[in-house]
């Protein structure tokens, strides 16, 4: 077993400069790096004889709209299962240039999830075999889950009751 | 040879290496969306030469609905109906998941008794879905009788369900500090009657397929995967296991005091459909040895946490009480008080690690929430299981994925 302090201090020593940012969010370690550093991180996290995050859990996009230059935030979520350890990393990208290196020559798996966050967000994903959307209709031509596309408000008040059949 | 032809065996030809042909021609064939053997909305385009898959494609998002987006705008406590929709063969699973990430995030501090009625619930729920997928497996071998008698045994579970929450499929079961009420009498009653006739059931309707030569016959050696590439391609749950490898959430980050209980996690060998099958099988055993345990040591206290800023407050109370009005009211009109943070939190769900990735900034809904669906995952290596294998053997491989659309379209 790892605990995330020593998973740090590892990860600092390996990568130094190269981690922008790094703290530790209730059970998980979670660190910034820049967004073309993060092929080659990953790539080392992966083959790394003594840590192995061998297993891609989780990738996904997040929208900041308030920050500039760092809209968006592509977080991956890596597995060791040897320590029983899981790591946080996130790269952050400006909304002008959404783009950021595929992974899935390391990680077969992340090829949907890519897709998937290219189809709510607009993230294009370099070297990604087959970006299209994945679960709206290809002819859609915005991006749902960046913030701009709010849902309705559940507590406006202007609505007009004779449009939703209620006199 | 025809231009179209030529493409399609260059693009194949890695894949395909038989040089026969069956008939001589390639044929392109829709498997789905709407095709009674996928059971659920996919669609699979597939190139076959006579019986033989040489390619597929797959069109995932026919049922998609926005989940994560309507997570956005809902308070937290509204968050659970959606989980009910995404793997609605175990909701329970989904919707207590949900809680505990909720539960982590506010660092609540949950009875041992919740935690031992939650492991009770989430196993009987295991078992329905395990139920469903294997007898699924049985009616696509073409044994329609294995379909009919396991859901004698999950209508009962479903009858437990309704005793805890009043729903069925779409269970909402529970509350973000515990659950509503405690186990009722007639819960107690139905769960005791399920624990002492469910093992005979069961092994009765195991022998149906499990031994069963035409079963074997038509199942071993069908799909394979081998555990490089299960991994490869985030496999998890009993689809891994079936590869090999012991991978289970329940016992590598143990979660509702699973590290309590003493269970056996199952493994094959050739990562087949009738070892993922034969995996599925022992995990209902499995589960009801964990239920045993958990319902025989089930600890005494309260069914809830003490959380009053998210625990709806007793009726009696909000009427009698105002501290009890003024939490009731903020829990309803979405006003708690959510710490800043970001979470992950998993489960092993019926078919697969299904985790949570919460994101909040402090305000009424989640900045961000993204569901990991494991079979949005792990289907993606459907083509190249069912490469160079007959139709009728993609139809078995698929169904033994459980793949499950709600979940794989969000």
């Amino acid at each position: 077993m790892l605990s995330n302090e020593d998973l740090q201090s590892q990860v600092e020593a390996l990568f130094g400069a190269d981690i922008l940012h790094s703290e530790i969010n209730f059970d998980i370690l979670s660190i910034e790096v820049a967004a073309d550093k993060i092929h080659s991180i990953i790539a080392q996290l992966q083959n790394d004889e003594m840590l192995r995050f061998e297993f891609l859990t989780l990738l996904g996009g997040v929208h900041y709209p308030e920050q500039v230059d760092r809209e968006f935030a592509v977080v991956y979520h890596l597995h060791s299962w040897k320590h029983k350890i899981r790591v946080r990393l996130k790269a952050f990208l400006p909304l002008s240039n959404p783009s950021i290196d595929s992974i899935t020559d390391l990680y077969p798996c992340a090829n949907w999830m890519e897709r998937e966050t290219y189809d709510f967000y607009g993230i294009t994903f370099a070297n990604h075999p087959d970006l299209r959307r994945i679960l709206n209709e290809d002819s859609m031509d915005y991006f749902p889950l960046r913030k701009e596309y709010a849902l309705e408000d559940a507590t406006r008040e202007d609505k007009d009751d004779r449009f939703f059949g209620r006199f | 040879m025809s231009k179209e032809k030529e493409k399609v065996s260059n693009s194949a030809a890695e894949f395909y290496n038989s040089k026969e042909t069956i008939d001589g021609d390639i044929a392109t064939i829709n498997f789905g969306p709407t095709h009674p053997a996928t059971h659920g909305i996919f669609q699979n385009i597939l190139k076959v030469d006579g019986e033989k898959i040489i390619s597929s494609e797959q069109t995932v998002g026919y049922i998609h609905r926005a989940f994560e987006k309507l997570a956005e705008r809902r308070p937290y406590n509204q968050i659970t109906p959606i989980t009910d929709r995404l793997n609605y063969c175990s909701s329970p699973i989904n919707n207590l998941g949900w809680h505990m990430t909720v539960e982590k995030l506010i660092q609540a501090e949950i009875p041992k008794r919740v935690d031992y009625m939650r492991v009770i619930i989430m196993e009987l729920a295991r078992i329905a879905d395990h139920l469903i997928c294997d007898s699924v497996v049985g009616v696509d071998t073409g044994a329609l009788t294995s379909f009919f008698y396991p859901f004698q045994e999950r209508e009962k579970i479903y009858e437990l369900y309704e005793e805890i929450c009043g729903a069925r499929l779409t269970t909402n079961i529970g509350r973000i500090g515990g659950f509503e009420r405690d186990f009722t009498p007639v819960f107690h009653t139905k769960l005791k009657s399920f624990l002492k006739t469910f093992p005979k059931a069961f092994s009765e309707w195991d022998s149906m397929l499990a031994r069963n030569r035409i079963f074997m016959d038509r199942t071993r050696g069908t799909g394979p995967i081998s555990p490089e590439r299960a991994l490869a391609y985030g496999f998890t749950g009993p689809n891994l296991r079936a590869a090999g490898v012991d991978y289970d959430v329940r016992v590598m980050h143990p979660y509702s005091s699973y590290e309590d209980f003493d269970f056996i996690i199952p493994v094959g060998v050739n990562g087949d459909t009738y070892d993922r099958f034969m995996v599925r099988q022992e995990e209902i055993r499995q589960s009801i040895r964990i239920i045993e345990q958990a319902y025989g040591n089930l600890p005494e206290g309260n069914y809830k946490a003490d959380v009053p800023d998210f625990y709806l407050p007793d009726k009696a109370d909000v009427y009698n009480n105002m501290e009890a009005l003024i939490y009731h009211f903020k829990i309803v009109m979405g006003e708690m008080e959510i710490p800043r943070g970001e979470i992950y939190h998993s489960v092993e769900g019926g078919n697969g690690e299904l985790g949570y990735y919460l994101i909040s900034d402090g305000g009424r809904t989640p900045y961000r929430l993204q569901f990991r669906r494991p079979c949005f995952i792990y289907y993606q290596a459907y083509p190249e299981m069912i490469t160079g294998q007959t139709i009728s053997d993609a139809v078995i491989t698929l169904s033994s994925m459980n793949v499950i659309a709600g979940e794989l379209d969000a």
